[in-house]
């Protein structure tokens, strides 16, 4: 006590044990599984990606941040991190190299510190460095490649083509459903990542263990997620119902393209997304919504995530619109 | 499933060492430092003077308004002066500084009186012995009790509502106080509902402290309108428009008083003061406060008079141990730290919690990351961090639409925020610069 | 051809139209000012530095033209200059003003003043002060957060990193006076300016008893009174363990400042005395307003 003095500060003098490195950490946790189906299927072009992206986004960070902005760097909190990992994800296994690294600079340099660094951009980085490159090398980033050697069952079916790449090439040529069937993977295939797409979207079943993960932590709240899924089931549902033979089942829109990978780790995003539940539910069914239109009329065959960019412009909006109930502001005395 | 507040709250760990410890006595101080701005209002004015001897329960500063309280002599002894003293606000305040007389007998009388639950006094009487005898809310607030009894007469009242959630981690005064003086609580909520003429009383007490419901579920006399609740556990419960809210579903409204929806709210402490105030005639001038911290030796509740230095009762259980680094008075949520441990216990600290060097220190704060979580765990429904970043900024008449005032402190926001903001700091200023308070400064 | 033509004849069609929607809208919506208003706010400084009591220059200006008596209106940025200005444009009479300049009336450097706490939060006094008395035992003097320097829109202040007290840069100091509203302990006061910048003013503002204000800050004053003693025009005033020299009367004869047991009177700009007396304390340099050079 002599040595150093009393400290002083005003309540609360007890804090919660999260902190924002544990929930950047939680995310970098729960993408794990995703990472090792990709590399199971993809082998080395998977790691390379990865690895170049998570190295690329956190060294143009140190440096935004040491000689940009010259403030103290904060490489420590896990987001550049996430950003990279997140990227990479987004991206073909084997993209070139200086593609990906261009990439994470478009993501870190303008979508992330050109809005002020963490905390204030108002797009999710990743997205904007994926849709940059897919804008930019449309060639290279819908060149799907093959699984590697010996992996999954129906490697020659889907080498090139993703499901959803079939089924917007498919039905827009005249195919009906039932002649496209044959080439689309099984449900099975698509659960487990034996399909072709994204380095990080390949498995459904090692992305929901994740976002399970996410949610047993309280990273995220089931709302976005949840929501995000049950619209695009909805939606798609709608159309599948009326006319089967030219669209898809839910199913298959759900297991395929970024659907899980969008919803629970893309959209999720803490900074990007609404900060209210009311806003959530909002923001996550827009995203639903422009999701499966893109899917089924745009000129993409995935949308998601134009989808999450476009809500992601929504926020402040949203944020201020949808607003928490102040207590004691009687709603139900002006009813009656 | 258990009654609580829909809207927002925290589970901070519980921490209530204490809980098993029967309230032990504290030696009468030498000396007590007796603030006389212990209530919130206008300061009482000091009647006494240098030298004076005083009898203890005598009046030695008197109310100084109607929102004010009369203070009393908590021990008998002799004025040697009359100082400034930090007190728990962090600022020396105007203080009677009274030296025990070691010999005068009424110093060394334990006030255990038996039982007396017959109901003699009229209401008016008993309003009138609560404002003479210094009452008032020893949740923490320590509002002057009288005011909050005072009903006006187009004021429908139906309820008396008795505070015994104790949410705030560490502390367990009230929780001790209930399990020992539950028969003397009763009488002093039935001479409450007595005097403000309702019929229904409500008891809640969080499910953490069963034996304290257990208790008053065995004892309370069947028919008598006193019903005890038992509530989840989840902080702010104790806040009173959170418990109206958990217990019977009504919402105080924005900036309004609970007498707005019929309810009055008073600490199971104050109703034991009161209860000795009207049965026994003694004023207030002890309290039980609990004495805490992880690195105690031997953390206590204590019968405490008004006026003890802290430092004497951190002495009873042990001393200060070598890792303290923070001495907070009251909880660890809304406690005050403290520069000194010279402060007196007045009528409103209900704990001394004593913080080791891990967790006195505050995080580093870091960018807001928007996670919402302060949106959602705030019980009034605010929005913290809007309301920091428009008080930083200097947008006061911003912060005031968006409801700034409404915020009761209890902390939550702080609490959880994942990158440490000072969220309550600031929305503690911006409210005492919207209130004209502090002058605004860019 | 044709398209070339469509595209003129709608082009000169659209800027027509938009044209008389502009007139008409100009016309209907038309609100007439004062257009001494503006010619006021042309005289004033334009710094919005609220120093006057208005949000800015030109609610300011507002206010003169629209005020019948604006004796009570000063512009301390300006001063007596600028108010003749007005006084001249508006034809009303002004109030004339000695000009001032801010000091801070506390010495109370990490070394005099130990600090006995820690605290943390926002580093702003405004904030501190809510909470407790600040980090020393005097809770009286400078909580050295610097909303002061935060507070000045002229780059006039800055806070010493040795002493961690806020410094006043005399010759850029307008006396707007919002460095000392901000102060939420009203260190910072205005003092008349003279034209060598010659200052004698109490460097401390605590009340309490001299024992204790000694105990928190060892060049604090301790109301002994020595320097009313020694002030030979009356000028000096003990109220709550403290003193204060009335600038109305004191004549700068610097007599007080030697007899000061604590050294907590401040002089400042005076050229070295002839008689050496007892050396004032290092500390007391840190405070003293400085030159220009410094800018």
């Amino acid at each position: 006590m002599e040595s150093q003095p009393i400290i002083v500060s005003a309540s609360p003098h007890v804090h919660s044990d999260r902190t924002s490195k544990r929930l950047m950490y939680d995310v970098v946790i729960a993408l794990i599984p995703a990472f090792l189906v990709s590399v199971y299927v993809f082998g080395i072009p998977a790691l390379i990606t990865t690895t170049t992206a998570v190295v690329s986004c956190l060294l143009f960070e140190y440096l935004i941040q040491k000689y940009l902005m010259k403030t103290e760097t904060t490489l420590g909190d896990g987001s550049a991190l996430i950003t990279g990992i997140l990227l990479a994800f987004n991206l073909p296994a084997g993209l070139p190299v200086w593609m990906v690294i261009a990439g994470s600079l478009v993501a870190i340099g303008i979508a992330k510190w050109s809005f002020g660094g963490l905390g204030f951009n108002v797009f999710n980085p990743a997205l904007v460095g994926r849709v940059f490159l897919l804008i930019s090398f449309p060639v290279q980033m819908t060149l799907w490649p093959m699984a590697a050697e010996g992996v999954g069952p129906n490697v020659d079916a889907v080498a090139g083509a993703t499901t959803l790449g079939i089924l917007k090439e498919g039905l827009q040529f005249g195919e009906t459903m039932s002649t496209l069937a044959p080439r689309i993977p099984s449900g099975m295939d698509m659960l487990l990542g034996f399909t072709s797409g994204s380095l990080g979207e390949m498995s459904a079943l090692a992305l929901l263990a994740g976002g399970g993960y996410l949610l047993a932590r309280r990273v995220i709240s089931w709302h976005i997620p949840v929501v995000v899924l049950a619209t695009m089931a909805l939606m798609t549902g709608i159309f599948w119902a009326v006319d089967p033979e030219h669209y898809a089942n839910p199913l298959i829109h759900l297991l395929s393209g970024g659907a899980i990978l969008g919803a629970f780790y893309m959209a999720t995003d803490l900074v990007t997304s609404p900060v209210t539940r009311k806003g959530m539910v909002v923001f996550a069914i827009g995203i639903g919504v422009l999701t499966v239109v893109i899917r089924l009329f745009g000129s993409y065959p995935e949308g998601i995530s134009f989808a999450i960019l476009i809500m992601n412009a929504f926020v402040p909006l949203i944020n201020r619109y949808f607003k928490p109930r102040r207590f004691g502001s009687r709603i139900k005395a002006k009813i009656v | 499933m258990l009654k609580t507040f829909p809207k927002g709250g925290i589970h901070p760990p519980e921490n209530k060492l204490t809980s098993g410890q029967p309230i032990r006595r504290m030696g009468i101080p030498k000396t007590v430092y007796v603030p006389i701005a212990q209530h919130i209002g206008i300061p009482a004015e000091i009647i006494v003077e240098r030298k004076d001897k005083v009898t203890i329960g005598q009046v030695i500063a008197r109310s100084g308004g109607y929102v004010s309280s009369n203070i009393h002599a908590p021990v008998a002894g002799t004025v040697t002066k009359l100082d400034m003293i930090v007190d728990t606000s962090g600022y020396k305040k105007q203080c009677i500084v009274i030296r025990t007389d070691e010999k005068d007998p009424a110093n060394a009388e334990v006030p255990e009186w038996p039982l007396k639950s017959e109901i003699t006094l009229s209401p008016e009487e008993i309003l009138q012995r609560i404002s003479d005898y210094g009452i008032v809310g020893l949740g923490g607030a320590t509002f002057p009790a009288h005011v909050k009894l005072h009903i006006k007469k187009d004021q429908h009242l139906d309820c008396l509502i008795v505070n015994g959630v104790e949410c705030e981690p560490y502390l367990t005064a009230d929780h001790r106080l209930m399990l020992e003086k539950t028969d003397e609580i009763l009488v002093g909520i039935r001479i409450l509902m007595h005097a403000l003429g309702v019929g229904r009383a409500i008891i809640g007490i969080e499910n953490n402290k069963r034996d304290a419901i257990e208790r008053f579920r065995e004892r309370c006399p069947k028919g008598s309108g006193i019903q005890i609740a038992a509530l989840q556990v989840k902080y702010p419960q104790g806040g009173e428009k959170q418990l109206v809210r958990a217990l019977l579903g009504r919402e105080v409204p924005k900036n309004g008083l609970p007498l707005d929806v019929g309810v009055v709210v008073h600490n199971v402490g104050t109703i034991f003061a009161i209860y000795q105030a009207v049965q026994h005639n003694r004023p207030l001038m002890e309290r039980v406060v609990t004495v805490t911290g992880k690195h105690l030796q031997a953390p206590s509740n204590f019968w405490a008079r008004i006026g003890t230095p802290i430092a004497d009762l951190l002495e009873a259980v042990g001393g200060v141990p070598e890792a303290t680094r923070k001495i907070v008075s009251g909880g660890p949520m809304m406690g005050k730290a403290l520069k000194s441990t010279d402060v007196p216990v007045t009528k409103g600290t209900s704990g001394i919690l004593v913080i080791g060097e891990e967790e006195a220190s505050r995080g580093e704060p870091r960018n807001c990351i928007r996670c919402g979580e302060c949106v959602s765990v705030c019980p009034m429904g605010l929005e913290p961090h809007l309301l920091m970043n428009l008080t930083e900024k200097g947008m006061y008449s911003h912060a005031s639409n968006e409801d700034i005032l409404t915020c009761i402190e209890c902390g939550s926001c702080s609490y959880v925020c994942p990158s440490h903001r000072p969220l309550l700091d600031y929305i503690r200023f911006g409210k005492s610069v919207v209130k004209g308070l502090t002058p605004k400064t860019a | 051809m044709d398209s070339i033509l469509n595209s003129v004849i709608l082009l000169t069609l659209l800027g027509v139209v938009a044209g008389l929607v502009l007139y008409v809208v100009s016309k209907k919506f038309h609100v007439h000012e004062n257009p001494l208003i503006a010619q006021v706010e042309e005289l004033l400084p334009g710094a919005n530095c609220a120093g006057c009591g208005s949000p800015g220059c030109r609610s300011f200006a507002e206010k003169l033209v629209g005020s019948e008596d604006i004796s009570d209106l000063f512009c301390p940025v300006g001063g007596n200059e600028v108010m003749k200005w007005v006084s001249e444009a508006l034809g009303k009479e002004v109030a004339e003003k000695d000009p001032t300049v801010a000091v801070v009336r506390c010495q109370g450097s990490c070394e005099v003043r130990p600090k006995t706490s820690e605290y943390q939060g926002p580093r702003s006094c405004a904030i501190s002060a809510l909470i407790y008395s600040g980090e020393t035992d005097c809770q009286y003097g400078c909580l050295g957060d610097g909303d002061c320097v935060a507070a000045c829109s002229f780059d006039a202040m800055y806070m010493d990193e040795a002493t961690g007290l806020p410094v006043v840069i005399t010759d850029k100091c307008t006396s707007c006076g919002m460095c000392v509203t901000a102060c939420p302990r009203d260190i910072i006061e205005m003092r008349p300016k003279n034209k060598r910048d010659l200052k004698v003013y109490v460097g401390c503002l605590n009340e309490e008893k001299g024992g204790l204000a000694k105990k928190a800050c060892s060049v604090a004053c301790i109301g002994c009174s020595k320097c009313i003693d020694a002030c030979p025009k009356d000028a000096i005033t003990i109220e709550n363990n403290l003193a204060y020299i009335d600038p109305e009367y004191c004549t700068l004869c610097r007599k007080c400042v030697p007899v000061c047991p604590t050294h907590s009177i401040i002089e400042t700009n005076f050229p070295p005395r002839k008689v050496k007396v007892a050396p004032a304390p290092d500390t007391a340099g840190s405070v003293t307003v400085k030159p220009q050079s410094d800018a």
